[in-house]
């Protein structure tokens, strides 16, 4: 299970005077299903390119099964990629796009013609071998640049935010559908996106990648509850980051000063006066409205927004930095403007070490 | 039925100035071509109104039948040229940035801006006998003794080249540019080879481009007479000189017309082999 399959080793990738991917090091592993994760502009797409190989590496080696794959054009790897635009060739029907492969490979027309059914039933498509590309929907299209890009039996597929063009409800069932797809075939599946919720639903593992740096590659799991740098705890669900300085230490329990007051967390390895940030869910929050004997901040309540299944309370703190709380319901003894104190369970708060990375 | 009236309003304001312009200036007097190349030619010239077919009889008569193939062969000539030159530099020019391509583009088009006369008679006097090409053949000694350029086929074919190529390279040029390149990238993905991506993906999706190169080059240098009257010297017989000499010098109309007509035809043909072949909405004409 843990054998790696696509292996970046220092990579790097250089445009003119622009560093896009730094030493970066990521050995994906066979079967399973890897999400790059992060804003645009931070490389994700390129580090898929460089698999592809329509981008050269700058420096440093890529392998796929153990084989430096540097000066294999992109039509000798065994590699195929799902299109972010889907990239279907507009004169060919869609039996004739799912074939591509085959028709390339000159395999013979009675398997070619078994295969592509075989692919079209895969992707729910039976019956639309005949339609032209512009006569289809949006999914359908995503769909059928699935089904050609598996037809050729790739080692790893790749997938370059293939659901970015989909609306929301069509998307959150395309990814329910590729998951079960890349469980079923057991290909490695690389997928790219910047929405984190996506990567969250489908991903094995994530690797969080920021100004092309890879700032945390672990499992959703962790990524959600143990960020590893102040950037993943921005970017992985909703969090409170708080600046400060440890101040006390009491075995692993930390008080920690900053701007709004002091506050408690657990961490090990820490040494007093040293800088950190915490992070906090807007769903680990607890408020009062009067001061508790544990450690707690003071705010200003600023307003309520309603998001349907939760209610969100935006929290002035006395240094102007606001905070947000969720909580399932709306609490009918809160109004805006009333004084707050806010506190956390303190093995709910997570210490970023704050000069890392 | 109100509905109907407004709607109509419009759509005759828009569509009927051209629609009388298209009627009086273009559609009428190819009627009227038509119907003179039918009549007799008056013994002085100019047309007697009387049926007759002897136009057309003429025109299959050995001597004109003969101009008639050569100018085809030439024109099929100069589009080949066309396209085998100016596809590899639409594609060139086509996977260049904006801002480098408009210039390419410019380079291109200003010798179409040239005055044609001014261009041919540059041509000539390039190659004549005591030019500067026969002179340095000479020197060198690649050639013994000056050759004869002037007033050859081998002349004109690079006249009716260099005037038609900038009509071959535009349309090619813009379906080649609207060429998603993830298309082709998608295809290096699936296996191929470059070479089976241009016969696969690249070739076929620029056909509409290729196609108004070839209507937009042979076209004309089945019709053009400028450019084979002075290069040609006037020595070298082909449809369009033969028109205008029918019209003018020799003023035998009807059989002018008779030629007309038949490029009328050709022309009228391959636009409808055009229309069948790509969808008329992907016709394009720079």
């Amino acid at each position: 299970m843990k054998e790696p399959i696509v292996r970046l080793i220092n990579v790097d990738k250089v445009f003119g005077t622009n560093t896009v991917i730094k030493d970066m090091n990521l050995d994906i592993y066979k079967g399973e299903f890897l999400t790059l994760l992060g804003p645009s502009g931070c490389g994700k797409t390129t580090t898929l390119r460089m698999i592809a190989g329509f981008e050269t590496t700058s420096a440093g080696t890529i392998t796929v099964e153990d084989e430096n794959i540097h000066d294999k054009e992109p039509y000798e790897r065994d590699v195929n990629t799902v299109f972010q635009s889907y990239a279907l060739f507009p004169h060919m029907t869609v039996f004739d796009n799912v074939a591509y492969g085959l028709t390339i490979k000159k395999v013979p027309k009675l398997e070619k013609k078994e295969k592509v059914m075989e692919m079209l039933l895969l992707v729910q498509l039976v019956g639309y071998e005949k339609r032209k590309p512009d006569e289809l929907s949006g999914g359908q299209k995503q769909r059928v640049a699935i089904a050609r890009a598996l037809i050729n039996n790739p080692k790893v597929l790749l997938l370059d935010e293939p659901l970015g063009a989909l609306d929301l409800k069509l998307r959150k069932q395309m990814q329910v559908e590729l998951k079960r797809l890349q469980k079923k075939l057991g290909i490695t599946f690389i997928y790219v996106t910047h929405d984190q919720e996506e990567a969250l639903t489908m991903s094995d593992r994530i690797a969080v990648i920021n100004e092309g740096i890879i700032e945390q590659l672990s499992n959703p799991q962790d990524l959600y509850e143990h960020p590893e740098t102040k950037f993943v705890a921005g970017f992985i669900g909703e969090s409170n980051i708080f600046d400060g300085k440890v101040y006390e230490i009491n075995g692993e329990e930390l008080k920690i000063e900053t701007n709004s007051g002091l506050c408690a967390a657990y961490g090990k390895n820490y040494i007093v006066g040293e800088n950190v940030n915490i992070a906090v869910r807007p769903e680990h929050i607890n408020y009062s409205k009067t001061p508790t004997e544990e450690v707690s901040l003071k705010g200003r309540i600023r307003d309520f927004t309603y998001v349907g299944n939760f209610v969100k309370t935006a929290v002035v703190m006395e240094d102007g930095k606001e905070i947000k709380i969720s909580r399932f319901e709306m609490d009918n003894q809160l109004q805006e403007d009333d004084q707050l104190f806010i506190n956390w369970n303190p093995t709910k708060a997570v210490v970023i070490r704050a000069n890392e990375k | 039925m109100k509905n109907k009236m407004k709607r109509k309003g419009p759509v005759l304001a828009m569509a009927g100035p051209v629609s009388i312009w298209m009627i009086l200036f273009v559609t009428l007097p190819m009627l009227f071509i038509i119907y003179i190349s039918f009549m007799s030619r008056g013994t002085f010239g100019g047309v007697v109104y009387e049926f007759s077919t002897e136009s057309y009889t003429t025109l299959l008569s050995t001597v004109y039948f003969k101009v008639i193939i050569k100018s085809l062969k030439v024109a099929t000539l100069t589009t080949i040229t066309c396209l085998v030159l100016g596809y590899p530099f639409a594609y060139f020019i086509a996977r260049k940035p904006r801002e480098v391509a408009s210039k390419y583009i410019t380079l291109i088009m200003i010798p179409f801006w040239t005055n044609s006369l001014m261009r041919l008679n540059a041509w000539l006097l390039l190659f004549q006998t005591s030019g500067p090409v026969n002179n340095f053949l000479v020197e060198t000694g690649i050639s013994s003794e000056p050759i004869t350029f002037v007033y050859t086929d081998g002349l004109v074919a690079l006249g009716l080249v260099t005037s038609m190529l900038p009509f071959a390279v535009l349309p090619m040029y813009s379906s080649i540019e609207k060429l998603n390149k993830s298309l082709l990238e998608a295809s290096a993905d699936l296996g191929a080879n470059p070479k089976k991506t241009f016969k696969n993906i690249t070739l076929p999706l620029t056909f509409p481009g290729i196609f108004s190169a070839i209507i937009l080059t042979f076209i004309p240098s089945l019709g053009i007479y400028t450019v084979t009257d002075m290069l040609g010297g006037g020595k070298v017989l082909y449809i369009g000189n033969i028109i205008k000499n029918q019209f003018g010098v020799i003023r035998n109309w009807p059989l002018g017309s008779a030629l007309s007509v038949l490029l009328i035809i050709i022309t009228g043909l391959l636009i409808f082999v055009y229309t069948r072949f790509a969808k008329v909405d992907e016709l394009e004409v720079v």
